[in-house]
């Protein structure tokens, strides 16, 4: 049976995610079908056709798909469910609010976040915030997996003409309301999704010194990250917390900045792919993880590190 | 107002977990265990919600292993009126768990659920949305705000773009994020105190709910180890690494 893939979209274009989920969901079967819920998404559910992985579009529209309410999407994807064998979305929070209130209804064990297509009822997931990892296997009849679209790479998103089918809305569900969404308007990328992340810790020592992690991540365009100590410590607010208990993020570049890298911190970056520890502590437990580590006072090196940056000719954003 | 909070027995946050040498799992024996971090947010939250008057009781409810009765001691500590706990072996599944807490939520008729946004060791991320599924409630995951007006509550989520405002009816859902408050501490007298809470003892199997696992979990393993990097001398030769071996700037 066929993949029904969840397109995640803001009604004029697709989420990059779509496309990183698309890579999945083909892992799984060949045959991925793609829903795309919402209000005038016509230009997005043309962008969805335009997947090459994609061999059929679904659009339901009504006026009370705007703004995404799980309540609302959910008994949608349960109704087209049963020509499918494998519902996929992301794991963002778009796929983790939506994704289990469809496999509750569907009496489904849901498989969450998962890095891994092993087999289409078999996949590999991270457990204790990366610090293990599980392999799966579902024996559902019909499959519900998210996927951490960081671990898959992004189709392509041109070239393709799948054809775009039409279905019946359901009914609004009245008990939730959505009144705004707040999108932080910010230069700086996303800490969850940023390609360079630049990380001050405890050694910061306060919060004024953070404008220090503030100028390198401003160079780097990097998002700012922070252990738990100083967020703790009240050097900074805790929607930078990189760690087990805040996010889990996986840069191209990690920058360490006096973190000793605690075991909770680890968890959340020790998958990056080069990690650099700044920190005048030798044997801080960073180093452990870190492919290159520089054993300096960070209120030295800092600076030294933008002036070294100013002397590049180019640095890549 | 009554309001039901769920908390889950887990390892605590700042052991390094290590995986069985015979790759069913992770070691639990002799390793200390706490309050999954974000339940403790549901608890608290609960907690200011009956002392601001607005909530006549406050429930707490763990499902899992005997010593999970700690667990809802802890909650009870922190100020929860009475808890319950409904025995389980085994791995159970956010799907079983939902189930369970849905026969909790019939027979305790709550106008509110509460529990942490996802639990730090499986990081499944799923019972509270599926409990409100089973339940036909509205849900209000990643809650950072809430507040309650006219019998309804005006949530703020922390989504991926930002933050994010509904409203929904109650009876309903929230799962809670970090952020959305800070946990208090237990004062002894208060630990004391907590002996006295009632605490009501079911079997999952007597709730008549099959539990048995739809995910065969076929091995756990180590991930991948790092392999060891190097000290450099400078920043110099830092930001040269990085630019000339690494090319990630």
């Amino acid at each position: 049976m066929s993949v029904l893939l969840i397109a995640e979209h803001n009604n004029k274009e697709l989420k990059p995610f779509t496309l990183n989920a698309s890579t999945a969901a083909s892992q799984i079967d060949n045959d991925v079908h793609a829903v795309i819920i919402g209000h005038n998404c016509d230009e997005a559910a043309k962008a969805l056709s335009e997947l090459p992985l994609i061999k059929k579009v679904i659009q339901v529209e009504a006026a009370h798909y705007e703004n995404f309410v799980a309540e609302n999407f959910a008994p949608v994807i349960v109704k087209l469910a049963e020509n499918y064998s494998h519902i996929i979305s992301s794991a963002n929070t778009f796929g983790k609010n939506l994704m289990p209130r469809i496999a509750a209804a569907l009496d489904t064990s849901q498989i969450s976040d998962i890095i891994k297509v092993i087999a289409p009822d078999t996949f590999l997931r991270p457990i204790y915030a990366g610090n293990a990892f599980a392999t799966v296997k579902s024996k559902d009849a019909k499959k519900c997996v998210t996927i951490r679209p960081t671990s898959f790479d992004p189709c392509e998103s041109s070239g393709g003409s799948a054809p775009i089918e039409k279905a019946d809305p359901g009914e609004e569900f009245a008990k939730t309301k959505f009144i705004k969404r707040e999108e932080v308007k910010s230069d700086r990328p996303e800490l969850g999704t940023a390609r360079v992340v630049v990380s001050g810790g405890r050694g910061m020592q306060s919060g004024d010194n953070f404008k220090l992690i503030t100028s390198l991540a401003d160079k780097l365009n990097a998002a700012i990250g922070a252990s738990r100590a100083a967020v703790d410590a009240g050097y900074i607010s805790n929607d930078h917390q990189v760690g087990q208990t805040g996010k889990v993020v996986v840069p191209d570049l990690y920058i360490a900045v006096g973190i000793s890298g605690a075991i909770q911190h680890l968890a959340g970056m020790k998958e990056s792919k080069v990690i650099v520890a700044i920190n005048k502590d030798g044997e801080a437990p960073i180093f452990s993880v870190a492919d290159y580590g520089l054993e300096a006072d960070l209120f030295e090196a800092v600076p030294q590190f933008l002036e070294e940056l100013n002397k590049l000719n180019t640095i890549q954003k | 107002m009554k309001i039901l909070v769920a908390v889950k027995r887990v390892i605590d946050y700042n052991v390094q977990i290590r995986v069985k040498e015979d790759n069913t799992g992770v070691v639990t024996d002799n390793v200390k265990m706490s309050t999954n971090p974000p339940d403790d947010n549901a608890i608290e939250e609960a907690v200011k919600i009956k002392e601001a008057g607005k909530a006549t009781e406050v429930v707490a409810v763990s499902i899992g292993e005997e010593k999970a009765q700690e667990t809802v001691r802890k909650a009870l500590a922190v100020g929860a009126d009475r808890g319950i706990l409904v025995k389980t072996e085994g791995i159970i599944e956010p799907l079983a768990v939902s189930k369970l807490l849905q026969k909790i939520v019939d027979k305790e008729k709550p106008d509110l659920v509460f529990m942490g946004k996802q639990a730090i060791d499986d990081d499944c991320n799923q019972t509270g949305q599926m409990l409100s599924a089973l339940l036909n409630w509205p849900q209000a995951t990643f809650a950072s705000k809430i507040e309650i007006k006219d019998g309804k509550l005006e949530v703020t989520r922390e989504i991926d773009e930002g933050l994010e405002t509904i409203e929904i009816n109650v009876p309903a859902i929230v799962t809670c994020d970090l952020r959305l408050n800070e946990p208090r501490y237990a004062s002894l007298p208060n630990i004391m105190k907590a002996k006295k809470k009632p605490i009501e003892q079911l079997n999952a199997s007597d709730l008549g709910v099959d539990i048995t696992p739809r995910i065969e979990q076929v091995k756990v393993e180590e991930p991948p180890k790092r392999k060891a990097g190097i000290k450099v001398s400078s920043v110099a030769e830092l930001v040269q690494k990085l630019k000339n071996e690494a090319k990630v700037i």
